[in-house]
């Protein structure tokens, strides 16, 4: 076919921020498809409560601390990752290797104290559908946990080479803190779920 | 801008390169090396989705074959040929196979082909995603076909209930495959449905407004989103079935608080709107094929955009409506029955729009139109068996008999498998660059409508005398027999009309008439470039300002220029308008996908013996990521 040139667009900038950028979108649809993984496996939860006739089966409530502080350190690491996302929008390198070293501790404390997490649900996987249902929320989470983390490590990692000078890297930054939220989110979710259901129903 | 010196690295853009000189430079940098490296480390959409298809298909022969032993099996009664266990393999096999490595895929694939090229742009998005999956996807096959050739095959039927497939009575590994099966596949589908969302949201050629979208476009892009809400509980029900086989955790066992239907809850939370997944594309092949055959713009395109976004949220109603209604599912079989019922209001009003497409206008019978035809004639004839059983009487005389499954046979093969061989007939001269043989066309149309119906016609009737599904023989006495063997001969005309189908498509790849950009004088981009398309796809991007394009912009294609040609470099738009946005680099390929898809398949397939697997697999999987994102010093990179 013939071709007549309408438009010349050379001077495009070659990557933007939030809905500007792809890799946002693709971020929200992940984002949607886990939540409808979270929102199911929750489902599991209250149905199996439904059928069940005491809740929690066999076991005491799991205990509070580890969960509470956990939920501390995510809702408390919301600021830092606000500031990282900001910091990588206006492109300042120095702050966001900062930002991007705080997020990492902040992802790998909750994943530390987890491992007590597991401890106090008084309860194992395989004792019963309660237990079962129990281990599947954490570890779902726990997984979320580690990949994010995963990601955050290898970003930060990135930002001290050369290929953190590039306009797209401080794009994934913001993308990953999007993500970030996302994970914080969904443990406010299953906190109340996992912890403060079983005391308020009983 | 602070700490960014802007790089003075030469950069070549398109401007003012003449066509021979942009389609070199071009070429060099989106091709594919030869070679089994570039082979494996390819991300050009439309290599892989050409795999995609291809591997759907080799799957829907093993189904296929599945299907002829059984008939085989069925034609005379106290048949002695196939055992029970046998039977009970293939039957899931088949069923397995037909959705789960069939059906979804290739509608995916025609979408990993075909999206990009109607929208205007030069890949998918997030191709290497794309190249990952199709590999997770061929390994998942592979994986339950190797273990059914090692007698381990499925054997608890396609929707796998329990506790037939819990830890008590699902013998051996065989179970464990199935549910592994399904992470490896709904993990490719999902990637996919992320793909195409993206690629239409943010790739569109400028002016593409959201009213200017093909309707192949938007079906492909419902059917994504369908899949992005759908697949998760499927995936979350088959986790949980192969943590009870291994682990021991007790979901759906009532002894210790868990619970069978639970498995049904999730399972058909995903079973419903997985008609429609199959269903949606099926008719945007339609609304793609028809307005070329019968030369005029689709009548009611906002009509059916509609239904087609209301089929989608409806399909995800349904369920809930039927737990609602029935408190219990005896759902299994009626929701094919009870989905038909549902899809009737914006499913009439496609109907309608079609049909008044074509009374408008001037048909010419090829035989992609004629695949059209059969879909609408299948189409009505299933709907009307559908409010058959509808009625709740008939439903529970009927319930798990050959009625059913003469009605989810007219769904799926008259609702799906006729649009697609009808799109395989459309689409076959832009990949290959030849036409079909027309002649042989027309056979396979023949052949598969008057098979097809002479197979599963009288099915219906079976089923009314009482023939229940699943059973490997039935005796003498039930006076079965006649129209058992009825369907079983009926069934070679189907095997008949798909090996010329088959013998067509390999025959044409050497014998058929050179296409031509657009052999139909199709109104859409996909036909703008040559065929088969270039690695770029457009040597420039397109600019749109009507919904059919090559029939209203003039024989003058108007298109944009400023892109570089040094790197891969694709435009993005705003997600309502397609104003342009950015100057998108895109991936170049990259063999750490195909490495990453690896560790993962390993990963999976140790699982089913071990636990610790998913542990230790972490780790060639981490290595396989960090691979495939690390840059690699591209020169978009430097910006
Ligand atoms: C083209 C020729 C086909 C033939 C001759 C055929 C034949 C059969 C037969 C005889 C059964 C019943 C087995 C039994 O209940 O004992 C069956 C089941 C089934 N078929 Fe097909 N089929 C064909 C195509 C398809 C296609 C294209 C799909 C899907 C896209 C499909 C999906 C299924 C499903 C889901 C089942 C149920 C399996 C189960 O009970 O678990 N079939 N088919
Ligand atoms: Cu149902």
């Amino acid at each position: 076919m013939k071709q007549r040139t309408i438009a010349d667009l050379s001077n495009l900038p070659t990557y933007g921020f939030g809905a500007q950028s792809p890799m946002w979108w693709g971020t929200l649809a992940f984002i949607s498809l886990e939540a409808t993984g979270f929102a199911l496996a929750v489902g599991t939860y209250f149905y199996l409560e439904f059928v069940a006739s005491g809740w929690p089966i066999a076991a005491p409530a799991p205990d509070l601390g580890a969960g509470t502080l956990v939920l501390i350190l995510l809702v408390a690491s919301v600021l830092p990752n606000h500031l990282t996302d900001r910091w990588a929008k206006n492109q300042e390198l120095r702050k966001t290797r900062l930002g991007l070293l705080l997020m990492s501790i902040f992802g790998l404390l909750p994943l530390i104290i987890r491992i007590w997490e597991f401890r106090a649900l008084h309860v194992s996987w395989d004792q019963n559908a309660y237990g079962s249902i129990l281990w599947l929320l954490l570890g779902l989470h726990t997984f979320h946990l580690l990949t994010d983390l995963g990601d955050t490590l290898v970003l930060t990692a990135l930002m001290f080479t050369r290929h953190g000078r590039s306009g797209r890297r401080f794009s994934d930054v913001s993308d990953n803190a999007f993500y970030w939220d996302f994970v914080v989110a969904s443990w406010v979710v299953l906190y109340l779920v996992i912890y403060i259901f079983p005391r308020w129903s009983a | 801008m602070s700490v960014l010196k802007s790089s003075p690295i030469y950069d070549l853009r398109d401007t003012g390169l003449t066509d021979s000189a942009l389609d070199r430079f071009l070429t060099e940098t989106w091709k594919t090396p030869s070679g089994l490296y570039g082979w494996l480390a390819t991300v050009d959409h439309k290599i892989i989705g050409r795999r995609y298809i291809i591997t759907a298909f080799f799957f829907f022969i093993l189904a296929g074959l599945s299907a002829a032993a059984m008939r085989l099996q069925l034609a005379v009664p106290d048949n002695k040929l196939i055992g029970p266990d046998l039977y009970n393999q293939l039957f899931t096999m088949h069923g397995t196979t037909m959705m789960f490595l069939f059906a979804v895929p290739i509608m995916e694939a025609f979408a990993v082909y075909l999206v990009p090229l109607m929208i205007g742009t030069r890949n998918i998005a997030f191709p290497r995603l794309n190249a990952f999956s199709y590999w997770v996807y061929l390994l998942g096959g592979l994986m339950i076909w190797i273990a059914f050739a090692l007698n381990s095959g499925a054997d608890a039927g396609w929707f796998s209930y329990v506790p037939l497939a819990g830890p008590e009575y699902g013998i051996g590994k065989r179970s464990d495959f199935w549910a592994q099966m399904i992470t490896f596949t709904e993990v490719a589908g999902l990637a996919v449905a992320v793909e195409i969302i993206a690629t239409v949201f943010k790739q569109r050629a400028p002016g593409m407004t959201l009213d200017r979208i093909p309707i192949f476009v938007w079906s492909m892009l419902i059917m994504a989103f369908v899949v992005l809400f759908a697949m998760p509980a499927v995936m979350m029900a088959s986790t949980m079935l192969i943590l009870d086989r291994l682990v021991g955790t007790q979901f759906f066992n009532p002894a210790e608080g868990g619970d069978a239907l639970l498995w049904q809850h999730l399972f058909w939370f995903f079973g419903h709107p997985e008609v429609y997944i199959i269903f949606i594309p099926a008719t945007g092949f339609v609304s793609a094929i028809l307005p070329t055959f019968v030369r005029r713009p689709m009548f009611g395109h906002l009509a059916i955009v509609m239904s087609l976004i209301s089929i989608g949220i409806l399909s995800f109603g349904l369920w809930v409506h039927h737990m609602f209604a029935t408190g219990l599912p005896q759902m299994g079989e009626s929701f094919f029955t009870a989905s038909s019922m549902m899809i009737a209001i914006p499913s009439g009003l496609q109907i309608f729009c079609w049909i008044a497409t074509i009374w408008a206008g001037r048909p010419i019978f090829k035989t992609p139109f004629l695949f059209v035809l059969g879909f609408i004639v299948t189409f009505v004839i299933g709907g009307l068996t559908g409010v058959m059983v509808a009625s709740v009487p008939l439903d529970l005389q009927v319930h798990d008999t050959y009625f059913v499954v003469a009605h989810f046979h007219y769904v799926l093969v008259g609702g799906a498998v006729f649009p697609l061989l009808g799109a395989v007939h459309y689409w076959y001269p832009k990949v290959t660059g030849r036409m079909m043989s027309e002649t042989m066309g027309r056979w396979t149309f023949g052949l598969v409508f008057i098979g097809f119906n002479a197979t599963f016609f009288p099915m219906h009737l079976l089923g009314l005398r009482g023939m229940p599904r699943r059973i490997y023989t039935y005796p003498a006495a039930s006076e079965w027999g006649t129209t058992n063997l009825l369907v079983s001969a009926a069934s070679l005309l189907i095997i008949a009309g798909l090996v010329i189908f088959f013998f067509n498509i390999v025959l044409s790849l050497f014998r058929g008439e050179s296409a031509g950009s657009n052999p139909w004088n199709a109104p859409t981009l996909e036909w703008a470039m040559q065929s088969p398309p270039p690695p770029y796809n457009f040597l420039r991007i397109p600019a749109v300002s009507h919904r059919e394009p090559l029939w209203f912009d003039g024989s003058v294609l108007n298109v944009v220029c400023g892109l570089r040609v040094d790197t891969r470099e694709l435009l993005t738009s705003t997600v309502a308008d397609a104003v342009p946005e950015l100057r998108e680099p895109s991936v170049r390929n990259s063999i750490w996908p195909f490495l990453s898809a690896l560790a993962v398949g390993a990963a999976f397939l140790a699982s089913i013996f071990t636990p610790w697997a998913v542990v230790w697999g972490g780790v060639p999987i981490a290595i396989g990521l960090i691979g495939w994102f690390w840059p690699k010093g591209d020169p978009e990179d430097k910006e």
